[in-house]
């Protein structure tokens, strides 16, 4: 297996459709302002998308491009967690799923721009600086809205209920990762899962929420088995390339 | 449930360093904090601004416009007060 390949095909997955479930806020945000900031950063994502995907394609070595890789592959073959595919639910549930995603990118960015695989470390120096202001933006929400009113909190407890199970895949690793750690492209997971524990713990204490002690955890996504919702955004992003194969515009 | 607006605030963005920050429009956020981050969203995100001040709309002190006549009109007569009677001297650019 091409592991690289590999690697970076399930980071610019999670981009891809992490920054499509944002953009579909576009003129739905709850304020202006907010519906400004997601769709900025639905453009970020989208943006990182094209990086990684342009570079799995140079890395598969058969030809296809960012495009191709986005627009005409099956489920099966997108390699994103399950946390980014998740329904965008109330406004609280999208902070909080960012928030998640969030604390898990600053830390791997932050790695992998020592990468000694010069192209992905390029990527991943341009990405961390966006990133990190994802962060600031999505904690800064799970905090207000925790410790915002009686309604704000139990809406967010409820969301934060719904998403824990699906955090565990963020550290999800096979040969793929094993093999890349040793060759030192990439960094361990535990490194990223002890930074992302502390980020979360402090950010959910703050913002007197409660962290699930149901452990119950859901992987598959980055193995290729993925929830419904999956289907239905590929359904959405891929319409015009397969309606009308290889249009532009 | 009660429907309240957030404050309004007026935002001041600096282009670049050495210019003054400008007044470039405003927006609503709970907080502070909240407004910066909004006119970080709002009104930099085609390269802007590298310098954001907030001020709540509340803070700031107008002048009335109905005053508009004591207040400027008489400055229009005063053509004195420009720095146009002076010969620049040869050599003298940038004036």
């Amino acid at each position: 297996m091409n592991s690289l390949f590999e690697y970076v095909l399930r980071l610019g997955d999670d981009s891809l459709i992490l920054g499509h479930r944002l953009s579909e806020w576009c003129g739905h945000g709850p304020i202006l302002e907010e519906d400004i900031a997601m769709t900025n950063i639905s453009l970020d994502l989208v943006g990182q998308a094209t990086s990684l995907l342009g570079y799995a394609g140079e890395l598969e070595g058969k030809g296809r491009d960012a495009d191709a890789l986005a627009f005409l592959r099956f489920d099966r073959e997108y390699k994103n967690l399950l946390l980014v595919e998740q329904p965008n639910g109330d406004f609280g549930m999208t902070m909080m799923r960012q928030f998640f995603f969030d604390a898990y990118r600053k830390p791997l960015f932050e790695k992998l721009q020592h990468s000694s695989d010069k192209h992905l470390a390029a990527i991943a120096e341009k990405s961390l600086k966006e990133t990190k202001y994802h962060l600031k933006h999505s904690s800064e929400w799970v905090i207000r809205l925790g410790d915002g009113t009686e309604e704000s909190n139990a809406r967010v407890q409820e969301s934060l209920n719904t998403l824990w199970r699906y955090t565990n895949e963020l550290f999800f690793t096979n040969e793929v990762d094993a093999e890349l750690v040793e060759k030192g492209i990439v960094p361990t997971m535990q490194e990223i899962q002890n930074e992302w524990n502390a980020t979360v713990t402090a950010v959910l204490n703050e913002a007197t929420l409660t962290i699930p002690t149901n452990n119950w955890k859901q992987e598959g996504g980055r193995k290729g088995l993925h929830s419904e919702h999956l289907g239905y955004i590929l359904a959405e992003l891929q319409y015009m390339q397969r309606a009308y194969p290889n249009m532009q515009w | 449930m009660t429907k309240k607006e957030w404050p309004l605030w007026e935002v001041f963005i600096r282009s670049k360093a050495g210019l003054n920050h400008k007044h470039v429009g405003s927006l609503r956020a709970a907080d502070a904090h909240m407004a910066i981050e909004n006119a970080r969203d709002v009104y930099t995100r085609r390269s802007e601004g590298i310098s954001i001040w907030v001020v709540e709309s509340n803070n700031l002190v107008a002048s009335d416009p109905s005053d508009a006549d004591s207040l400027f009109e008489p400055a229009d007569s005063k053509v004195y007060r420009h720095p146009t009677f002076y010969d620049v001297p040869d050599g003298i650019s940038h004036m």
